[in-house]
């Protein structure tokens, strides 16, 4: 009989557990969240099984609560992400991630010929549709699709 | 709050219809002092003789004064100054701004760092709502109306910005049918296709440039542009399909004009030039009256 094999990843005490991550955006989710920026432990794991997701991934930030309008940014490239409060090694509030309306300073214009990729601009858009995402550019009125989507 | 006009989607119906009636006041009586004492920046990033000398009739008509650039060349662009720079720096001067941009979403970023109205003439691909209320206007006074019109749109329906901007104006009034003629690669984008749509607006798409328009009010014709063809060839079979000849208006509708935003090339024969229901120089004409309206509304100056 063949034993089933269950990841391990050291539970953590307090913080916050985002989990159901796309593996290919895992880096970039880290990057969105400015987690390469902070001294706060992260343990992560990725290109772990799901049926939903193919690969996924999972972060554990320690002692790190994330607002809301922080945690939303995920949602452009992490729609199904699920957050996992941690408060003395358990589970105290499940959220998921909301797609804004709004999207100002993550995406870059699809656009070459927008004038926020020629001047220092901080982009702006108008979420038109949210699954798959696809964005409209305040400026150039462009639509920016989920395949074109670039981080500033 | 200031007003600006930098997308046709900025201002409403009501919008519209006070442009039409201010355009028709101008149009009996062009020459009103609503500018004096009163500066108007016109800022050419890109030239465009056409719409420049429109705006600029339409400024001098009100009485105002103009200052600015009719290209690049001449302004501090050149010298790497930012349009963030230049924006701020003119609306310390001028009292409005009127602008044409090769990049798109210019207009609307420096309307946000003005501290004056800006009007857009033009930001690269992306909008020119001024061709897009003189066109109305020109709709309105020829059919009497802008209700049921139906409207046939023909040539470079694909990048041709005029035709969007007109289909969302023409959108917002009652039970308009488009009809669409262009080459397959020149077709009209799926997202205006599906707004018309979502309105339950009537459409119908064409490759053939036959009788058809004898159903038409309004033909609208554009260039078919050869840098918009990756394929040469591809180019020289469509560019003598949609050339509008004046015998093929022998069994179109009494009332039909014929409208192009100019310049053409050879897409209306010359021969349509003399028939009545040709439109194209009165409706360039049209744009100066169109545009004192605009000015007018933008700086409430009536």
């Amino acid at each position: 009989m063949k034993k089933k094999l269950k990841l391990k990843v050291s539970a953590i005490n307090e913080g916050t557990v985002i989990d159901h991550i796309p593996a290919k955006n895992l880096f970039k989710v880290i990057s969105i969240l400015g987690l390469d920026k902070i001294e706060n432990q992260i343990t992560f794991g990725t290109n772990l099984e799901s049926r939903k997701l193919g690969g996924k991934a999972i972060i554990k930030v320690s002692d790190k609560f994330f607002k809301d309008d922080e945690i939303n940014k995920i949602a452009l490239i992490a729609p199904h992400a699920k957050l996992n409060i941690i408060k003395d090694y358990e589970v105290v509030e499940k959220r998921v991630v909301e797609t804004p309306d709004t999207i100002t300073g993550i995406v870059k214009c699809f656009n070459p010929k927008c004038i926020t990729n020629n001047e220092t601009i901080t982009t702006k858009f108008n979420v038109v549709e949210k699954e798959p995402i696809s964005l409209k550019c305040h400026y150039c009125e462009k639509i920016t699709t989920e395949e074109q989507i670039r981080m500033v | 709050m200031k007003k600006d006009l930098i997308s046709i989607t900025d201002f409403s119906k009501d919008e519209y219809l006070r442009i039409m009636n201010l355009a028709a006041d101008f149009e009996k009586n062009p020459n009103q002092e609503l500018l004096k004492g009163k500066v108007v920046a016109s800022l050419f990033f890109e030239p465009s003789t056409r719409t420049r000398l429109s705006f600029e009739t339409a400024i001098s008509r009100l009485g105002g004064r103009i200052v600015g650039f009719a290209d690049p060349g001449s302004s501090s662009a050149t010298k790497g100054e930012t349009l963030h720079d230049t924006i701020k720096m003119v609306s310390n001067y001028a009292d409005l701004i009127v602008m044409r941009h090769p990049l798109e979403g210019a207009a609307r970023y420096a309307a946000e760092i003005s501290s004056v109205p800006v009007i857009n003439a033009g930001d690269g691909a992306n909008q020119h709502p001024t061709q897009t209320l003189l066109d109305l206007y020109s709709i309105l006074k020829t059919q009497g109306s802008l209700d049921n019109i139906n409207i046939f749109m023909v040539g470079d329906l694909k990048y041709g910005r005029t035709v969007h901007s007109l289909l969302q104006a023409l959108s917002q009034f009652e039970n308009p049918v488009f009809n669409f003629i262009a080459p397959k690669i020149l077709q009209m984008p799926a997202t205006y296709k599906m707004a018309l749509k979502e309105k339950g607006i009537k459409y119908y798409e064409h490759e053939e440039f036959t009788d058809i328009i004898k159903e038409a009010d309004i033909i609208y014709m554009t260039r078919v542009q050869k840098e918009r063809f990756s394929d040469p060839i591809e180019y020289e079979k469509v560019k003598n399909v949609y050339i509008l000849r004046n015998a093929m208006l022998e069994n179109t509708k009494p009332n039909v004009k014929i409208l192009h935003p100019l310049p053409r090339v050879n897409e209306i024969h010359t021969d349509v030039d003399a028939n009545e229901k040709a439109y194209y120089f009165e409706q360039a004409l049209n744009g100066v009256f169109t545009r004192e309206a605009i000015i007018t509304h933008t700086m409430n100056l009536k």
